[in-house]
């Protein structure tokens, strides 16, 4: 079994968000997508009242923030540096793929649950501050709160796979984000299915989602990895 | 090429040449990008490698650099076998310049640079930052943002990150490509540099000069190599020795002037009162052919021995190649 070095992680990985952060385009887009899924909440929670919000799973909308938002870094991962001709050098140095596709990840990752996680804050703090009496505590049940938390990183990280693997096959960073979000359409499909109550939200579900979306995160990063191929990354064709 | 845990290497391995192929080749589909390359270059060499455009020298760069798998053949890159289980230990050995810097541009110099020591894992890698951008005459820009920076400046930035890890063996892809004479001029001395630190470097240009001046040794390859050798070895192979005579007057009867004299070998008419004669020697014909024409009353207004280039020999070759449809 061979070691992945944390420098070297930590180099792709400090490297990428300090471009996030420089980027006049990331940043506003990463902030301002999740409006679409956070706006729906905070607007039902100050016209519904505490008795029909509480009929279904409303909280889980946010869900669409994690399914979104890594798409925006993720479709840049690979192609975004193709594109600025920045992925060859990094691919001659002793850097492993697989230390390569966890650095790419992480940057995905780590930003994407702090502006979800923050998001989710707005809108429970936007709840307490604007919504009726009662409504507080008909929207922000603890077992969706719960199921919230948690699926927020499973379902981030099948965003970046997709958008990941969408990244590596295109040269323009742009396209593969439009694409990226395109591939995560069925997931928020799923997520309003489940808050309009036509897919049942219950326990057993639940649990069948988290096993079905580990598998698939499992599965995406022996995928990807294999698919950091050097030459195909470099050439577009595999030897 | 998929890539295993560093090797050990060898004493065997230790004393092989820095670099080596054995007729490599490298084929995409139905395109042979090279086919049947083979050449040795030794330690602290610095090695041209010369061709039009097409003809295959980035992707040898990029299959000694180990980011593409040869289609047949073997090589020795820094003395290890050429093989996917051994990219990781052969790219810590070597370092690349790719012909497009590929900075990130929205982070400063400093930044890019220890992004890289940190890819390459090198130790106290600020003073090796420093080194290296001493080396490169940039301190004073260490905390520009790349993308500010002019193309010479980011040029050098390249040199400076591929100099980080101290490679025993530097593939420069068109190290000087838009660069102005000043720039240059600079990159050639660092590369002067490279060479008296024992440095071997593997440079790809277009510009003939360049290599003729920088390079101990050069290959001109067009897909196949077409010729391997120092410049005036190159020059020599291709170009028979001549002398170049000039006179002030047509010489009445130049056969009896130029015949039967040490070394020259034949004669021919390049102008009114021009010749060019073919000759063994130089030294041995110059001498002679200046007193028979002394005798036979001439005056001479030059001898000169004519210089081929390794432009010379270059155009040779690719016209010869163009010449036979490839």
């Amino acid at each position: 079994m061979m070691s992945l070095s944390r420098r070297r992680v930590g180099a792709i990985l400090r490297k990428e968000l300090r471009e996030y952060r420089r980027s006049r385009s990331i940043v506003p887009t990463m902030g301002a997508v999740p409006l679409l899924f956070v706006l729906v909440p905070l607007i039902e929670s100050t016209t519904q009242t505490a008795s029909t919000l509480r009929q279904y799973p409303l909280l889980l909308y946010l869900l669409g923030v994690p399914a979104i938002v890594p798409v925006v870094l993720a479709g840049y991962a690979v192609a975004g540096e193709r594109q600025q001709g920045t992925l060859e050098p990094v691919l001659t140095t002793p850097i492993r793929s697989q230390e390569l596709v966890l650095a790419k990840t992480l940057a995905a990752l780590v930003p994407s649950l702090a502006i979800s996680y923050a998001w989710y804050g707005v809108v429970a703090a936007g709840v307490a501050l604007l919504a009726r009496p009662g409504v507080p505590s008909a929207l922000l049940r603890a077992p969706e709160v719960v199921a919230l938390l948690l699926f927020t990183p499973l379902l981030a990280s099948w965003s970046i796979w997709i958008g990941i693997a969408i990244s590596s096959r295109l040269n323009d960073a742009r396209a593969a984000q439009q694409l990226g979000s395109l591939a995560s359409l069925p997931t928020i499909a799923v997520t309003i299915l489940i808050v309009a109550d036509v897919i049942p939200a219950t326990l057993v579900l639940a649990l069948v989602l988290a096993v079905v979306l580990l598998l698939l995160d499992g599965l995406g990063w022996r995928i990807m990895t294999a698919m950091f191929d050097r030459e195909r990354l470099v050439t577009g064709t595999s030897s | 090429m998929s890539e295993g845990d560093e090797v050990i290497v060898s004493a065997a391995e230790s004393s092989a040449p820095a670099l080596s192929a054995e007729r490599l080749s490298k084929r995409f589909g139905d395109r042979m990008a090279f086919d049947d390359v083979s050449f040795a270059v030794g330690h602290g060499e610095v090695f041209g490698f010369l061709g039009p455009n097409g003809a295959g020298k980035t992707t040898i760069v990029r299959t000694l650099g180990t980011l593409i798998a040869p289609t047949a053949g073997a090589a020795t890159v820094a003395g290890i076998p050429l093989t996917p289980e051994n990219g990781v230990a052969i790219r810590r050995r070597i370092a690349i310049m790719p012909e497009s810097p590929g900075l990130y541009l929205r982070l400063s110099v400093t930044e890019n640079l220890e992004c890289f020591a940190d890819l390459y894992e090198v130790p106290d890698a600020t003073a090796r930052i420093d080194r290296a951008l001493r080396a490169v005459n940039l301190l004073d820009r260490a905390h520009d943002t790349c993308g500010s920076l002019s193309k010479g400046f980011r040029q050098r930035v390249a040199l400076a990150r591929a100099l980080i890890s101290d490679p025993q063996v530097l593939f420069l892809d068109e190290p000087t490509a838009g660069l102005d004479p000043a720039a240059t001029r600079d990159v050639h001395e660092l590369i002067d540099g490279l060479r008296r630190r024992g440095v071997t470097v593997f440079l790809t240009t277009h510009r003939l000069e360049e290599a003729e001046r920088l390079c101990d040794r050069v290959a001109i390859l067009n897909t196949t190599l077409r010729a391997i050798g120092r410049p005036s070895e190159l020059r020599e192979q291709l170009f028979a020795r001549t002398l170049e005579v000039r006179t002030r007057a047509v010489l009445p009867e130049p056969g009896a002037v130029f015949a039967g004299l040490p070394a020259v070998e034949g004669w021919l008419q390049d102008g009114p009162a021009t010749y060019v004669l073919t000759v063994a020697d130089p030294t041995v014909a110059a001498p002679a052919v200046t007193r028979a024409l002394v005798a036979a009353g001439a005056d001479v207004l030059s001898i000169a021995e004519a210089r081929h280039s390794l432009q010379d020999v270059y155009l040779e070759l690719v016209d010869e190649d163009r010449g036979v449809g490839r």
